[in-house]
């Protein structure tokens, strides 16, 4: 799709970037996470995300054609990418039902009602995920084990708790963490993805490889995932060096639940996040410390999603106090 | 039409239809007031009888009469319950403030043999369709028959006897809780 | 005075909920189940026929400056009453709605009807107005409920019509639920009784 206007600070100068091409790269930067997850866990996490975009392409098809009656632009790749990261937002034994009712969510309830791609305020396949969090708490926080840990013990199927549910209980019942050790999977195990979590989420390794990529199309800016990833260690760490009995270090926070995901997929969606430097940077290190201050002293294990959400809803009020630089004042490359 | 004849807003004027707006708005709360005074006193009354008929194995006497409290269990209450004056059971009034929001009231029945009869939810605020469901039988049920003495009433994952509701540990938490204080204050407690 | 026009202004063309946006407390609050929809709904009905009666009847003899004490004593008294005998004579319904039926005194549909047409208007009139609006409100609220109940619960006045286990769209009985149904409820309304805006961007 190629927009008739352009809504922002001159200079327009035509770039080679179009909707289509960010957003196909976008997916081509998360098939490693995905390639990861079939690999962890079977071809279930492929159906999901398959499912997942299909549902999100043919709602928003749905939706444009017969309640909103405008111009098709379902297939420009953005309802892709929702669906895409709206299924690796959840645990790979999800019933289709339920990720059809998500897809309704992210699409019909945060993109459309909002009036669409670059309207909405909030990132769509996060509220897709909020709301089947709040809606089906249970299939929601049923983890399938790796398919290796299946297989070893013999089970027909296996569930396994997230690292960061076994951290969040095990604070609950005062145990130390040093002796949770043996319930958590191995920081390299961490790292590559070899544990219970959402689909997407768990392969660090994956996930920065197709970060790497993005930052190298120039699609994103490193300030995003660079600080949120910072700030979450920062806060996390700082209550690990008063209290390692009882707070995980820093370390094991990044490498754990979605922090990897939503720092450099889900906090840098364009039409989401800040358009200045300086207001990324402030939308990132407040969206860490939520992340930290949820997982460490809020009720869900997991904060990241909510974090994001929570500073997205900032954004209007950052961009009022930073505006991206006027042209003529200060030469700036990139940006 | 409306405003030709108005009042003037003079200070006795006001004074006066204040006055008497609000002695009558008096009247007419005092006479509602008695005349539902008894219902409601009914209404408590009757949710108590149930929740014992609910919980205590058959019995003939009022036990809402004879009932008693204990030192160290002050908010509990006990309800002896008698069969041809003979003791068949004792209903508790029990709480924990273990719960998702407010403070849950449960009547646990115990038979002679100190075993769990039947559980009764009084009084609850839980999160609707998950911590909610305490008040279902397939939850209540599996304390039925169970002696605390071997039956322990933590949920699984604390190491107990008890399936928690899915999604709803705390929930279930604070019901196990209530039951055991229940369990603490039958044993302390009873004449 | 029509009476079918006037219960098309009560329930559609100025329905105190979804086009007046009035009440919303109420409307957010305590709709998670049809039944208390209606429970809430008819309360205030009950109590907004009653306080348009008597104001319209003592109109004349209220002094302009005071007017509005007056009428919240009234609205209050009202109030007060519904909740004596919503405890005596229905106490599961008036524990569930809880602390919401005191909050009826402040709910503005109430007090708005007051100032804005039973002090003006004849005894019949403000009787048919509070009726109107009342059953608008009604409406609402149940319509609401139900629509959170069906979702979230899979019930409808308490009839289960999916198995005690199924899985149901929880998120609509909780507080969310209730913001983002009553924004499609409005929607469609508007799309029901509103001309499509004209012009173009």
């Amino acid at each position: 799709m190629s927009r008739e206007l352009t809504i922002s600070l001159s200079p327009h100068e035509k770039g080679n970037l179009s909707v289509e091409k960010i957003m196909w790269s976008v997916v081509i930067a998360l098939i490693p996470a995905l390639t990861a997850s079939v690999y962890f866990y079977g071809i279930h996490a492929l159906r999901v995300v398959v499912l997942g975009m299909l549902f999100c392409i043919a709602l928003e098809y749905l939706i444009q054609k017969f309640v909103l009656k405008t111009k098709v632009t379902a297939f420009d790749g953005s309802a892709a990418v929702t669906g895409l990261l709206l299924a690796f937002n959840v645990p790979s034994s999800i019933p289709w039902w339920q990720l059809l009712i998500g897809s309704a969510a992210a699409i019909g309830v945060a993109k459309m009602a909002f009036g669409g791609l670059g309207k909405n305020p909030f990132n769509p396949a996060l509220v897709g995920r909020a709301f089947m969090l709040a809606s089906f708490p249970v299939q929601m926080n049923t983890w399938p084990a790796p398919l290796r840990k299946i297989w070893e013990s013999g089970a027909d199927a296996l569930t396994s708790a997230t690292p960061l549910g076994i951290l969040k209980e095990g604070v609950r019942d005062g145990t130390p963490i040093a002796d949770l050790a043996d319930k958590m999977p191995s920081y390299f195990d961490m790292f590559i993805g070899n544990m219970g979590g959402c689909i997407g989420e768990v392969s660090a390794f994956a996930i920065l490889a197709g970060g790497i990529y993005l930052l190298s199309r120039k699609i994103i800016s490193f300030h995003i995932p660079l600080f949120y990833l910072l700030s979450l260690a920062g806060f996390t760490g700082l209550f690990w060096l008063f209290n390692p009995v009882k707070y995980a270090d820093p370390l094991f926070h990044i490498l754990a639940g979605g922090a990897m995901l939503g720092a450099w997929f889900m906090a840098t969606d364009m039409v989401t996040c800040p358009m200045s430097i300086k207001g990324q940077v402030i939308f990132a290190i407040s969206g860490g410390i939520l992340c930290g201050a949820i997982r460490l002293f809020g009720s869900y294990p997991e904060g990241c999603s909510y974090s994001i959400l929570v500073m997205n809803a900032f954004v209007p009020l950052i961009d009022k106090y930073f505006k991206p630089k006027r042209f003529g004042k200060e030469v700036d490359n990139g940006k | 039409m409306a405003s030709k004849k108005k009042l003037a807003s003079t200070f006795p004027n006001m004074v006066i239809v204040l006055t008497v707006v609000a002695l009558t708005s008096a009247l007419a709360l005092s006479l509602t007031n008695i005349s539902t005074l008894k219902a409601r006193q009914m209404v408590e009354v009757k949710r108590t009888l149930e929740a014992l008929k609910e919980v205590l194995p058959e019995f003939n006497n009022d036990p809402s009469i004879e009932k008693y409290s204990v030192e160290n269990f002050a908010e509990m209450e006990f309800y002896p319950a008698k069969k041809g004056g003979q003791p068949v059971g004792t209903a508790i009034k029990t709480y924990s403030d273990k719960g998702f929001s407010e403070r849950i009231w449960l009547m646990v029945g115990f038979d002679e043999g100190n075993k769990v009869h039947n559980i009764s939810v009084l009084k609850q605020r839980e999160t609707p369709g998950l911590g909610t469901k305490i008040k279902e039988p397939k939850f209540r049920n599996q304390f039925a028959g169970k002696d605390p003495a071997s039956f322990t009433l933590k949920v699984k994952k604390d190491g107990g006897d008890v399936d928690a509701i899915t999604a709803a540990t705390i929930s279930s938490r604070a019901f196990c809780d209530a039951v055991s204080k229940a369990y603490r204050a039958l044993s302390g407690g009873k004449r | 005075m029509n009476l079918l026009k006037e219960l098309h202004r009560g329930l559609i063309k100025e329905n105190a909920v979804f086009v007046l946006l009035l009440g919303m407390c109420p409307t957010l609050a305590v709709t998670g189940s049809a039944m208390n929809g209606l429970g809430m709904g008819l309360a205030s009905t009950a109590v907004l026929l009653g306080s348009n009666m008597v104001i319209s009847l003592i109109k004349n003899l209220i002094p302009d400056k005071v007017r509005i004490p007056v009428f919240i004593v009234i609205i209050a008294s009202f109030v007060t009453i519904i909740d004596l005998i919503m405890a005596a004579y229905t106490p599961d319904l008036h524990e569930e709605l809880g602390i919401f039926i005191p909050l009826i005194v402040v709910n503005c549909v109430i007090l708005g009807r007051a100032e804005a047409f039973a002090s003006k208007n004849s005894f019949l009139a403000s009787l048919v107005d509070g009726f109107v609006m009342g059953l608008g409100f009604t409406f609402a609220l149940t319509l609401l409920g139900s629509v959170r109940e069906i979702l979230g619960a899979g019930s409808l006045f308490n009839w289960k019509f999916v198995s005690e286990d199924a899985t149901t769209i929880l998120l609509f009985i909780l507080q969310p639920g209730a913001f983002i149904a009553l924004g499609f409820l409005i929607a469609f309304v508007n799309k029901l009784t509103k001309k499509k805006i004209q012009g173009g961007e």
